[in-house]
């Protein structure tokens, strides 16, 4: 069995961000393995324990995306496939660029993260599972493989429901699926021999994105003692009425 | 044809839905193009509803919600030549529209918060970096797009009753559902509400959100929860705010026993006004929050609901 996590690297969400000619600028923000797909990666570690085969890690992005790569091979994943691209790619392009880098692996199942901690993209997952022709389950929280099919336990925009899926499948991962583990030093160690393969990304985006901006709103920080709880709240009550006048 | 995804709880159609119609009709007379719904449902839709928003009602009842049965359905109606695509923004749409992106090999723009044409392309805002930059894009037709809630005026009927079309939509490979785990929710919806009133874990137990429920009750608003929250099983996953739940961008956003951190504040960080309560004045809530109390929130929350009481009187 094959267990494949697609991941990317992105930027700490407490990471102060610039922006530089109308652009993000990520020289000085600290950069890790996004948390979304984290989930995917210690998915596919348990898969891998449970029910043996290999783990890979498929990483797409600019060189520094290596770092995020040799992250999951610490944390365990056997080998690693980077597809290298500078800059933006919309999930269709990525999807693009990925697809003949999982044919060729033709694993069981494919994890990723739910959502992109840069881009906001949610839709990586279902880009990816139509590029690959194969059914995609989105926002998994519980997943147990049960033969050729998997069961999994997933959100909708209201309520979950358990599927049956026959497997190959994609899955985007979210927090409550696993508790992601820590590379250990050996880990790390051994990390550093495992295999991270190049592939030049192949793909024509469809999306171009013309300019950001960050747009952090002032906040007016008028911050109450409430020691008086009843004092406190009928000032409060009052701004919200007429300064704010949202009451 | 523009063609617009007619979201619906089985009733009525969804405010987003009127949205994302109102863009549709934008690009709809810069392009030449007339503008079709398509209306897919589990059993049940509200067909005369949408038969007065469009020229042309697509529709197909499909059974049980999948990403591949959604994307079949639409990837059927868009033969007649769409060229472009829009759907409220939820999950679900990012998931099905994902797939019918790639299947037409078009520009995916999700969660947009304004979208016009310009030079014969789409130009779209949306936010980025976890809600925190504001991005400009573009891309050429054929566009696929999906519209967040609360940005567009909503689209009025036309005035007529479209032609309505039966989908033959192709069996495709999909999951099976097994089990619907649905969670009956009251009052407005989360994402469409203008008043949100979330409680967080300083809230203490799942009793004490009787008065958030109370307060968002007194507001018109919704109640909202925070991931530890919906984690100890006191509140439903539908309403929680933040990074793995739900964005919402609320006139007023009150914020109870949330102590705010960085996947909270990425659902909820572009709300208009922002109110804190907490006991710990190093809450980074705070740095957030346009107006706060310090103070014990099973003390603050019933006092809020008497003033709010004597205010509305």
């Amino acid at each position: 069995m094959k267990f494949v996590a697609v991941i990317r690297q992105v930027p700490d969400g407490e990471s102060r961000l610039r922006i530089q000619g109308g652009r993000v600028d990520l020289s000085g923000a600290t950069l890790i393995l996004d948390q979304m797909d984290e989930y995917a990666v210690e998915e596919a570690l348990r898969l891998k324990e449970k029910h043996g085969g290999e783990a890979i890690v498929v990483g797409f992005g600019p060189e520094r995306t290596e770092e995020a790569l040799r992250t999951a091979l610490a944390m365990g994943m056997d080998r690693g496939v980077h597809v290298v691209h500078e800059g933006f790619a919309d999930p269709v392009a990525v999807a693009e660029a990925l697809a003949p880098v999982l044919k060729e692996e033709a694993p069981t199942l494919v994890l990723t993260g739910g959502q992109q901690a840069d881009w906001d993209s949610q839709a990586l997952g279902a880009a990816l599972a139509e590029a690959l022709g194969v059914p995609v389950v989105a926002w998994t929280t519980a997943l147990e493989l049960e033969g050729e099919t998997a069961r999994a336990k997933h959100d909708l925009d209201e309520g979950a429901e358990w599927v049956r899926v026959r497997l190959p499948a994609v899955f985007t991962t979210q927090q409550g699926l696993n508790e992601p583990r820590y590379p250990t030093l050996p880990g790390i160690m051994k990390a550093k021999k495992k295999e991270i393969r190049k592939v030049e990304a192949h793909l024509s985006p469809r999306v171009v994105l013309l300019s950001e901006e960050i747009q952090e709103k002032a906040r007016l920080g008028k911050i109450l003692d409430g020691k008086d709880p009843v004092a406190a709240v009928e000032e409060l009550v009052r701004l919200l009425h007429e300064e704010a006048k949202v009451l | 044809m523009i063609l617009v995804v007619l979201d619906h709880d089985g009733n009525r159609l969804k405010k987003a839905s009127l949205e994302a119609l109102t863009r549709a009709r934008r690009l709809g007379e810069a392009f030449g193009e007339r503008v079709a719904g398509v209306l897919l449902a589990e059993e049940k839709a509200p067909l005369e509803e949408a038969r007065r928003y469009v020229e042309t009602l697509y529709t197909a009842v499909l059974g049980p919600y999948t990403a591949e049965r959604w994307a079949a359905g639409i990837l059927e109606a868009a033969k007649g030549g769409a060229k472009a695509i829009l759907a409220p923004s939820s999950r679900q749409s990012r998931a099905y529209l994902g797939r019918v992106a790639y299947a037409l090999k078009a520009g995916l723009l999700e969660d947009t918060l304004d979208s016009w044409p310009e030079g014969g392309e789409v130009h779209a805002t949306r936010y980025a970096y976890l809600n925190r930059v504001t991005q400009r894009v573009k891309a050429a037709l054929p566009v696929v797009l999906t519209v967040k809630p609360n940005t567009t005026p909503l689209a009025e009927p036309l005035g007529g009753e479209a032609e309505v079309v039966p989908l033959a939509v192709p069996e495709v490979p999909t999951v099976e559902v097994l089990e619907r785990l649905q969670e009956q929710r009251k009052g407005v919806s989360l994402t469409e509400a203008d008043i949100v009133v979330t409680g967080g874990r300083g809230m203490g137990s799942a009793e004490a959100f009787r008065l958030v429920e109370e307060l968002a009750a007194l507001l018109g608003g919704a109640v909202g929860a925070t991931r530890a929250v919906v984690d100890a099983g006191w509140r439903p996953y539908a309403e929680q705010v933040g990074q793995t739940g739900k964005t919402v961008q609320p006139s007023l956003y009150l914020a109870l026993g949330v102590s705010g951190a960085v996947q909270h504040l990425a659902g909820m960080n572009k709300s208009k006004y922002i109110v804190a309560v907490n006991k710990d004045p190093e809450a980074p809530i705070f740095k957030h929050a346009d107006y706060g109390i310090v103070g014990d929130v099973h003390q603050i929350l019933p006092a809020l609901i008497q003033a709010v009481k004597k205010l509305k009187d």
